[in-house]
């Protein structure tokens, strides 16, 4: 039965596109189109010949053939469920509605548990010493690097930040099971991911104070990072909107025929946008290889889940959409490195999407523009924050296989603050890119209206120095 | 349908024509061999299959584009280049562009459809705030210069609210987006070349009521025309007259009414919208000393308020009279009314003369 369901459901994402185009768009130039195949009236030859016709062959049916006896059988015992474009259905007597929600939610996959104790069988992909301990000391380095620039900010040495807290895991541990040929097309609390491609220290630093050595040309607010040398596409604020250029960017690694995905994050907010459902239907019926990860952290600013959505979370909205869909707990790094594996393998073996809701809490205030105990409970955030710690989960796991100590704890998190405070030091004391870059790339080339207004600026300024930053070159 | 037509056609063209007058034709096929009678839909459809034969990394998407697209402008592309290249997607403006954007951002020609100008508006964030961004928000690290997204546009008749729609102001008020609109098929093909290969995102808008009424001469080869540059196809010297698309046709016939009484009009087809060629218009007008701007878009927020402002301020002591606008009423658009909402030769003659006598 699934075999014919897909098969059907191919001809719907062909038939019913220009049944809708027609009812929904007139097209005064349309020349007549012949009226829609009615399978029902369809001998048994053409019916045959329904399995064989081009438009009907995928990958998944190669081997399907009209000497097949089985697929013949299978016809005849299912004459009554060929009827419609829309899927081969089997018909009931009973009037049946589809409840809105199951009455068991969609298991979460876990490997550690809270004490970082692998759970009575357990399944994982193993991970070797040196991956596990710069999984952790990246878990760290997120934290410390967002706990330094957070009071940077505060201290109104940067205009704005955004933080990761409690989502280390879901960060660092799928960027630990991507390669780095993977393309990322990030929301906004992913740095992590980039941290573990070797963006440095000094590289976000230099992107918060909008200094020369930034990327971004100083254009973006803090916390917008791009590189392409990591194959880490530069942040953008708008949200959900870089879900549908991994599936572009994904459908063009498959042409290519390269050895990679695209993958890209979001909140759970971000699955309301339109943007959410244009993505996933699109992977599924261009088969694109793109990972799909949303981190369910339960909040969107002040929005809790339940003014988000009614349904079981974000992962039963993968299925709808004919996309291999998983629950993860998020604050597990080994459950996140396994999934993301497994995902990945799929994605570019089989040419599919795939779908990760990893669950997890947002510790931290959503930025620095928002007071987060204005509308949760502090004994709630500080349930999370002590009990449910993904970088303590971790690291109790790698301290029971002898890979980590309080020793090495200590020196790591010594380093790291002298580190970052030299980077906030050295990223605020470089100059500002020059005026020039705010005329810069807005096409590959300036036309002549932005050249005069570049030109007729730059005389302003130099006849009015004093209304001007003198920190900016002109 | 064919009776229907019958009757529309000759009706049609007693009305409005088609604008494919020139004065030199800048690389549009030199040689006068190779030509070949195509209408505006084939020579897009000659443009996308030069395209997608000249860059093995170019893509046509959309909704129905697979069976040659509900203009036909895509007819035969999927036959010869395969589903792989030339296929439809689910119907959905947004991801339509987003999907594109994404294409683009990794090195590919991605030529997108939407099926009606009118219904681009979905889209509008992800042609607004990425596609136009995506470049200088990335510091030149990623751009999606590779994206073209094409759309019938423009009245045809009957298209009511809905089917007739010129969105193009809503775009050009956007930096780092091209807004290219051509009048013939010769126009189109080079022009759409242009935009497919130029390194920028590039809204490609066709005057729909051409589509099978504009025919000319069309070279067969590959040829490109610039973007960004005007074009003056009418010389005159009492008054300076700027549109695009199938509007141009409508001017013309203006032109033509007005020579009759004495004055002298210089037509001047825009082409590209953003960035525009101030300097083609500019120089005109300082010929002139007058300027009618005409639009099927409503008047006011049109593009030629725009231009009429430009040229104030470069032209102000030439100006011999106030600039005259003679566009779309400020209303949605009509089904019944459109004879009456469209900016029609006779409104267009009587500011001409308006503008003469002043």
């Amino acid at each position: 039965m699934r075999k014919f369901t897909t098969i059907f459901s191919h001809i719907k994402s062909t038939k019913m596109n220009f049944s809708v185009s027609l009812l929904h768009r007139s097209s005064p130039f349309c020349p007549n189109q012949p009226p829609h195949p009615n399978f029902k009236n369809l001998t048994w030859q053409n019916r045959d010949s329904l399995l064989l016709f081009p438009l009907l062959c995928s990958r998944h049916f190669a081997s399907t053939t009209a000497q097949n006896p089985s697929t013949l059988n299978a016809l005849q015992d299912h004459y009554q469920a060929i009827d419609f474009p829309g899927g081969a259905v089997q018909f009931i007597p009973e009037m049946r509605f589809i409840s809105e929600s199951p009455k068991e939610r969609i298991p979460c996959y876990r490997v550690l548990d809270d004490n970082g104790q692998p759970i009575l069988g357990h399944n994982f992909v193993q991970v070797s010493k040196e991956v596990a301990v710069k999984m952790y000391t990246d878990m760290v380095t997120l934290r410390s690097m967002d706990t330094i620039f957070y009071e940077a900010q505060r201290q109104g040495r940067i205009s704005f930040y955004v933080t990761a807290i409690g989502e280390e895991a879901i960060n660092v541990a799928s960027a630990a099971a991507l390669a780095m040929d993977d393309v990322v097309f990030p929301q906004y609390r992913e740095a992590g991911v980039l941290l573990w491609r070797g963006f440095t220290l000094q590289e976000f630093a230099n992107q918060l104070f909008s200094n020369i050595y930034d990327y971004g040309k100083g254009r973006q607010m803090p916390a917008h990072y791009g590189s392409k040398k990591h194959n880490y596409f530069t942040v953008a604020s708008t949200i959900a909107t870089q879900i549908s250029h991994a599936v572009g960017a994904a459908y063009s690694l498959k042409m290519d025929k390269k050895d990679a995905c695209a993958v890209t994050y979001f909140g759970d907010g971000g699955s309301s946008e339109g943007d959410f459902h244009a993505a996933l239907n699109f992977a599924a019926v261009l088969e694109a290889p793109v990972i799909f990860i949303c981190r369910n952290n339960g909040w969107a600013i002040s929005t809790p889940i339940s003014d988000q959505f009614r349904s079981d979370g974000v992962v039963v909205k993968g299925q709808a959409y004919g996309v291999r869909s998983i629950r993860v707990d998020g604050n597990d790094a080994l459950a996140i490195y396994s999934a993301i594996q497994a995902a990945r393998q799929m994605a570019i073996t089989e040419e599919r999407p795939i779908l990760i809701e990893a669950l997890t809490y947002r510790v931290g205030h959503h930025t620095t523009s928002d007071d987060s105990t204005k509308y949760r409970p502090a004994n709630e955030i500080e349930w999370w924050r002590v009990a449910r710690d993904p970088v303590v989960r971790f690291r109790k796991w790698i301290e029971k296989h002898g890979w980590w100590n309080d020793m090495a704890e200590s020196e790591l998190i010594n380093n790291l603050r002298q580190q970052l405070l030299h980077t906030i030091q050295e990223a605020e004391g470089v100059e500002k890119p020059p005026l020039a870059d705010s005329f810069s790339d807005v096409y590959d080339v300036a036309p002549s209206n932005l050249r005069e207004q570049e030109q007729w600026l730059k005389e302003i300024v130099r006849k009015q120095p004093q209304e001007y930053p003198t920190n900016i070159s002109v | 349908m064919s009776t229907k037509f019958g009757r529309l056609v000759p009706l049609v063209f007693s009305k409005r024509g088609f604008s494919t007058s020139t004065s030199v034709q800048k690389g549009g096929g030199g040689s006068e061999e190779g030509l070949k009678s195509l209408n505006l839909c084939s020579a897009i459809n000659q443009a996308l299959h030069i395209a997608l034969d000249s860059d093995p990394r170019s893509y046509v998407f959309g909704e129905d584009v697979s069976f040659g697209g509900v203009f036909r402008c895509t007819t035969g592309l999927a036959d010869q280049f395969g589903k792989k290249r030339v296929f439809n997607t689910p119907l959905c403006e947004q991801g339509i562009v987003g999907f594109g954007i994404g294409l683009a951002a990794m090195g590919n020609r991605a030529i997108a459809e939407i099926q009606f100008a009118d219904y681009i508006f979905p889209a509008f964030d992800q042609i607004v705030n990425e596609a136009a961004k995506f470049r200088y928000r990335s510091g030149n690290q990623f751009n999606c210069g590779g994206l073209t997204v094409r759309a019938p546009y423009g009245a045809v008749g009957h298209g009511g609210h809905y089917h007739s729609q010129s969105p193009e102001a809503f775009f050009c008020h956007v930096p780092g987006i091209k807004v290219v609109i051509p009048r013939s098929p010769r126009q189109a093909k080079g022009l759409l070349l242009s935009c497919i290969r130029d390194p920028n995102p590039v809204v490609f808008f066709e005057p729909k009521w051409l589509y099978r009424l504009a025919v000319e001469e069309v070279p067969e080869d590959d040829y490109m025309l610039p973007l960004s540059e005007a074009e003056v196809i009418r010389q005159g010297s009492d008054v300076t007259l700027v549109g695009w698309g199938a509007q141009l046709a409508i001017m013309e016939q203006a032109c033509l009414d007005a020579e009759k009484e004495g004055i002298s009009c210089e037509l001047i087809d825009l082409k590209t919208l953003i960035p525009w060629d101030k300097e083609t218009v500019e120089s005109s007008v300082n010929k002139t000393g007058r300027l009618l701007v005409s639009h099927e878009a409503p008047i006011t927020g049109g593009f030629g308020a725009e231009i009429s402002a430009s040229i104030v301020e470069r032209c102000f002591s030439r100006l011999e009279a106030p600039v005259a606008r003679i566009c779309g009423l400020d209303t949605p658009f009509p089904l019944v009314f459109e004879p009456f909402y469209m900016p029609t030769k006779n409104k267009i003659l009587d500011a001409i003369k308006s503008t003469v006598k002043y």
